[in-house]
């Protein structure tokens, strides 16, 4: 292991450690039983099998967003659909499920294709208007969201709303569509496979092919890309749309595995979950299920926390905020870097002054 | 029916409301970008603010104080995001969206504590600020209907469009600004301090933007609600980008946003479906900004001769 990767990980931890400090401090000054609350954020997950899983089954959408965002950010493009990609995937999957019929595992696997591509659709929409008009992609992505939100809204309310139910939800997705449960005692569901095996997939996509090698090197210079003959227009594309394709995907996933009607009426906030995990990611495919893991984790704590005690959930997207902070600030723990890297060039100094 | 509507004083009326918000967050994006930062922590400001202004104008039982408060906060996040980015050297995007983020968070728990709910202000007594008409304007035909009946904060932004305009073009800061944004090296080797003009900048951009944030729960509306600025600091950038980030041009590109909000509420109450009318003021910032790139972009080739 270098020291660059060191300080990165001491880079990571110290600021998970400031973020989770700061957050304790205001459980302390709002709450009235603090050192409950606290316990209960941090080994809630760990006191019953059904908590673990809830912890798991957290993780599952969250490595599809982490993995999509990586490759969408990796080509340097700050397209932020993937929250409007999550949510038609989960769409999708509910109208093809309702209105196909199909033999167990095929049916499952049409309806997460059918939700990747217009998953794939929505990231592709703002980086072809950057393409043929030179908008900016940043508005543009946003703008995508609220309007697939009250497109959303619009064909729940009118295309998939069960009249019969109480609540704004869809008919009952079909079982043989649906994913069921994998171990018992706990919801985590097959989706957890699809999900390892595309951080995978994204990380050898990324890091092992020529086309992923083209996105980074688009990413991290431009120009560099375009005179080594890089079509940097086709390569931004493509990234936006693999990342796309990924969101979509962890959608339909997450609604077979976790719904049983489409209920989704607001925007649920996983394209903003997904820039933490590539912020702590480091924008590595390989590196998302842990990321996913740790703010799983912490989720399901708060959640459990909020239940036991006076302190709400809402809690941790304020640690969300300080950990991204943190670890994208550069000039955090440089001083610290500055120092290594002296005492390492010192040290190769003398060793070959010894020769 | 919808044309007489949209034709009608009191249509005007409602727009000029309904883009007050979003010029107060196109001016103050206007402003960032000039000095060469963008700040997309608007929405996070105007969010943050819309309920400080609700907690600090009940606190002071005064709708002005209140907003004065108000503005030192937003002023306060605003140079936070410049301590971030410029001290820290923190990815301005990524530093705002972290400031989004805890401004969801945070506004439902300082809500809960202060008043036991986590969906709306209900129980915090605050001070809108007042409508007034306006004597003389009040009694042309027509504008007089348009103008007139408005929220002061809506004079205020109307009036803050001919201020960030003189500020910005007339003052030796606004200059300053200009040429920080316009080339940081250039200016620093003249002797402009950049950091500082940013700083600047961002604190400035900040106060603006939480002037459209009081406005949303102590004018627009009379109570907080959670997530209520609702993308308007987002609409607010395309505004000020399309605006080409000078005060007439955000003004005018808010006028059409605000417009397309206005028709969204009217249109809501009649047959039309309800979400898809709500589509309206995002459709339109972004089909608006995509001719607007455009003929940006064709303008450019015809000039490079490409």
């Amino acid at each position: 292991m270098n020291s660059n990767t060191k300080l990165n990980i001491l880079r990571i931890v110290l600021s998970i450690l400031i973020a989770l400090l700061i957050s304790f401090g205001i459980i302390f000054i709002t709450s009235e039983e603090p050192v409950r609350a606290i316990i209960q954020l941090l080994t809630g997950p760990l006191q019953s099998q059904r908590r673990f899983g809830n912890v798991i089954e957290a993780m599952i959408p969250l490595i599809f967003t982490g993995v999509g965002v990586s490759i969408m950010f990796a080509a340097n493009e700050i397209n932020l659909a993937g929250e409007g990609a999550f949510h038609i995937g989960g769409l999708i999957a509910t109208y093809f499920a309702l209105n196909t019929v199909l033999p167990p595992v095929i049916s499952s696997m049409a309806t997460i294709l059918a939700a990747g591509l217009f998953g794939m659709l929505i990231t592709g929409v703002p980086a072809l208007l950057k393409i043929k008009t030179e908008s900016d992609v940043l508005v543009s992505s946003l703008m995508m969201n609220y309007l697939i939100l009250y497109f959303s809204n619009y064909v729940l309310n009118n295309i998939l709303r069960d009249p019969k139910a109480g609540a704004v939800v869809s008919y009952a997705v079909p079982d043989v569509t649906k994913f069921s449960p994998i171990i018992s005692g706990t919801r985590i569901h097959v989706g957890l496979f699809i999900a390892l095996a595309v951080a995978v997939l994204g990380y050898v996509f990324l890091y092992k092919t020529k086309i992923g090698y083209e996105i980074r090197i688009t990413g991290e210079n431009r120009e560099f890309a375009r005179y080594s003959g890089i079509n940097i227009v086709k390569i931004t594309l493509v990234s936006q749309l693999v990342g796309g394709f990924i969101f979509g995907v962890g959608g339909g996933v997450e609604l077979l595995g976790m719904y049983n009607r489409f209920t989704w009426t607001s925007l649920l906030g996983y394209g903003w979950d997904a820039i933490i995990i590539t912020t702590l990611a480091k924008k590595n495919p390989i590196y998302v299920p842990f990321a996913a893991f740790f703010l799983a984790y912490l989720r399901t704590g708060a959640s459990i926390m909020s239940r036991s005690t006076d302190v709400a959930t809402e809690i941790v997207t304020i640690t969300q905020g300080i950990i991204i902070l943190l670890v994208v600030a550069e000039q955090f723990l440089s001083k610290y870097k500055h120092k290594i890297i002296s005492r390492e060039a010192r040290a190769t100094l003398i060793e070959k002054e010894g020769e | 029916m919808i044309i007489n509507a949209i034709f009608s004083p009191e249509f005007l009326n409602a727009t000029l409301r309904a883009t007050t918000p979003i010029l107060f967050a196109a001016l103050a994006s206007a402003i960032a970008s000039k000095s060469g930062v963008v700040n997309m922590a608007l929405e996070g400001i105007m969010l943050f603010t819309a309920l400080f202004g609700v907690i600090f104008s009940a606190a002071f039982h005064s709708a002005w104080l209140g907003l004065i408060a108000t503005m030192a906060a937003g002023g306060l996040i605003g140079f936070l995001l410049a301590f971030f980015v410029l001290r820290l050297k923190t990815d301005e995007i990524l530093a705002a969206i972290a400031i989004n983020l805890i401004a969801n968070g945070a506004t439902i728990l300082i809500l809960l504590a202060v008043s036991g709910d986590r969906g709306i202000s209900s129980s915090i007594h605050s001070i809108i600020i007042p409508r007034i008409t306006l004597p003389v304007i009040k009694d042309i035909p027509f504008l007089g209907k348009v103008l007139s009946n408005q929220n002061v904060l809506t004079y205020i932004s109307l009036i803050m469009v001919a201020v960030v305009h003189i500020f910005l073009y007339k003052t030796p800061l606004g200059l300053q600004i200009r040429a920080v944004g316009e080339n940081k090296d250039a200016a620093e080797s003249v002797g402009i301090s950049s950091t500082k003009i940013r700083y600047i900048s961002l604190t400035i951009s900040g106060i603006l933007a939480s002037m459209g944030g009081y406005f949303l729960s102590g004018g627009y509306m009379t109570k907080f609600t959670t997530g209520m600025s609702a993308g308007r600091g987002f609409i607010a950038l395309a505004a000020g980008a399309m605006g080409g980030n000078t005060p007439v041009g955000s003004f005018l590109v808010s006028l059409l946003f605000g417009a397309a909000q206005a028709l969204s509420n009217i249109l809501q109450l009649g047959t039309w479906s309800y979400e898809l009318v709500q589509m309206l003021p995002y459709a339109t910032t972004l089909i608006g900004l995509g001719i607007y790139s455009y003929t940006k972009m064709k303008k450019r080739q015809r000039l490079t001769g490409k």
